[in-house]
């Protein structure tokens, strides 16, 4: 197996505080990370570092053999290898459904407009939203509006999909609509990296869990062991409070 | 002496009707209505002032806002980019541009390029002349009102929706362009339209640059109008000829203003 996601050494400071203290792992190829924690130890700031949305301070981050981290790496390309969803889903308001999963299609990968439209309805088929098509993103529900910034990004095609807590911002009864189709793509054998409080999709669907706290990674293992036999009393503690809700 | 709340303001309700009507009262009985209706309201003068005022005065204005908005909103739109630039220059630039134009009366702006420029670069000519020199003078100035207006319509919109687009791998200028700007400009358009109501009446200021039969705008038509036959009743008609652009302007301001804040 190949690394598709190397992250080593990453260190990361906002001003005076260091959020990420060193971090060092993989991500194989059709690997499922999940990666759980108390809010602000650094997760989603590290998921941010994997596609540059932040600049790591000090530390290399390799895509696919690639540093991302360098400061001369063409950034734009490497970003259409690694689609990313959203907590806030943050489809562009002002496209409909298709313009929405076509406009990086076609301005970016310079693909014909009948191409990407037709891999827009492939995609929309995936996530079970072809009859949205022409909607606006205003008109959807929480949960499909999600499925749409998934679709978004897998029309670029990417080798990996980096999930930034894809559930936190919806009600509860939405939840499970975005879950399925995350465990769908897993099935289908994509890379995923995901940030989630979902501890049953970290169960059922991750292939190994990584606990995070105070910007180091404090455990990490098989799901089962993590989630259910954690070694740490700190890993102990947020799972008992994680569960208590 | 105790009144209660609700007395008080009664009564201070019914004291500020009274001042109104004692105003108007006085207006009416002190007022001179022959000699209002002849100077004002003459009807054969405004039959007179047709149909140039119109096909020329009221057409003039027109162009002339409509001229300098378009250019004024290109220099606004660069400015603000550079005023949301990460190069110190560029916001530099940006910030001295704005204060220096928003400071100064649009007035000394429009004399400083329609006759500042050609005694500073001998040779050198406006393209368009006097009318020319107009147009440039309050697109400078529209663009310094207007920058500021697009400055804060970029940085209304979320910023993940600029993590969005480049996490598809768009370059930072395609996501202003395709992204940002289209809900930016969403955003202003009332604003803009204000800008735009402004400009109607800022174009009454060309006449400092001199004008031909052909090119007066409104204003300048009327108070001529006006010294030719020592009747103000052009003024009336221009007043009335003003509010009839403006009056639909701004009450489309109020449609977007309501249509905005419904789709939040």
């Amino acid at each position: 197996m190949t690394a598709v996601i190397e992250i080593r050494d990453l260190h990361k400071y906002f001003g005076d505080l260091e959020v990420l203290k060193g971090i060092d792992f993989q991500v194989e190829e059709g690997e499922v990370v999940c990666i759980i924690g108390p809010s602000g130890s650094g997760k989603s700031t590290l998921l941010r570092c994997v596609n540059r949305l932040e600049e790591a301070t000090s530390g290399t981050i390799l895509i696919e053999g690639d540093d991302i981290t360098d400061a001369d790496a063409d950034v734009d390309a490497l970003r259409t290898r690694i689609g990313m969803v959203f907590q806030q889903f943050n489809l562009f308001p002002h496209l409909d459904v298709l313009h929405n999963l076509t406009v990086a299609q076609t301005k970016v990968l310079k693909r014909g407009k009948k191409e990407a439209d037709q891999i827009a309805h492939d995609v929309l088929e995936r996530v079970g939203l072809l009859d949205k098509i022409s909607e606006y993103p205003i008109r959807l529900s929480g949960g499909q509006q999600q499925r749409v910034a998934i679709a978004r990004a897998l029309a670029m095609n990417p080798d990996m999909m980096l999930f930034d807590e894809p559930t936190s911002a919806l009600d509860p009864e939405l939840v499970g609509e975005v879950l399925d189709v995350m465990r769908k793509l897993a099935r289908e054998g994509m890379t995923m990296m995901v940030v989630t409080h979902e501890m049953g999709f970290a169960l059922e669907v991750g292939d190994r869990v990584v606990f995070m706290d105070d910007g180091i990674v404090v455990e990490e293992g098989a799901p089962s062991v993590v989630l259910q036999e954690p070694k740490t009393e700190r890993a102990r503690r947020f799972l008992r409070m994680v569960t208590d809700k | 002496m105790a009144m209660k709340p609700r007395q008080r303001q009664r009564l201070f309700r019914w004291l500020m009707y009274g001042i109104g009507i004692v105003v108007v009262v006085l207006a009416i009985v002190l007022g001179d209505w022959e000699r209002i209706g002849f100077n004002f309201f003459n009807l054969e003068v405004m039959a007179d002032m047709f149909p140039e005022v119109l096909t020329i005065a009221a057409r003039n204005t027109i162009i002339y806002t409509l001229m300098s908005f378009a250019i004024g909103l290109v220099g606004a739109l660069v400015l603000a980019l550079m005023k949301l630039s990460s190069i110190a220059p560029y916001r530099a630039f940006a910030i001295a541009y704005i204060e220096l134009f928003r400071g100064l009366p649009a007035l000394i702006t429009l004399i400083l390029i329609g006759f500042g420029i050609p005694i500073a670069f001998q040779g050198i000519r406006i393209p368009g002349g006097r009318v020319g020199a107009g147009v440039l003078g309050l697109s400078i100035v529209a663009a310094a009102y207007m920058a500021e207006t697009i400055r804060a319509g970029i940085e209304a919109v979320p910023r993940g929706q600029s993590e969005a687009a480049r996490s598809l791998g768009m370059s930072a200028n395609r996501t202003m362009f395709t992204i940002v700007l289209p809900q930016a400009f969403r955003i202003i358009i009332p604003p803009l339209t204000n800008e735009m109501v402004l400009l109607i009446k800022d174009t009454s200021l060309f006449f400092v640059l001199g004008t031909t039969p052909l090119t007066k705008e409104l204003t300048k038509f009327a108070r001529d109008f006006m010294i030719e036959i020592r009747n103000a009743t052009p003024l009336t008609v221009a007043a009335l000829v003003y509010l009839a652009i403006t009056l639909p302007l701004t009450w489309l301001v109020r449609k977007l203003e309501k249509r905005a804040a419904m789709s939040r």
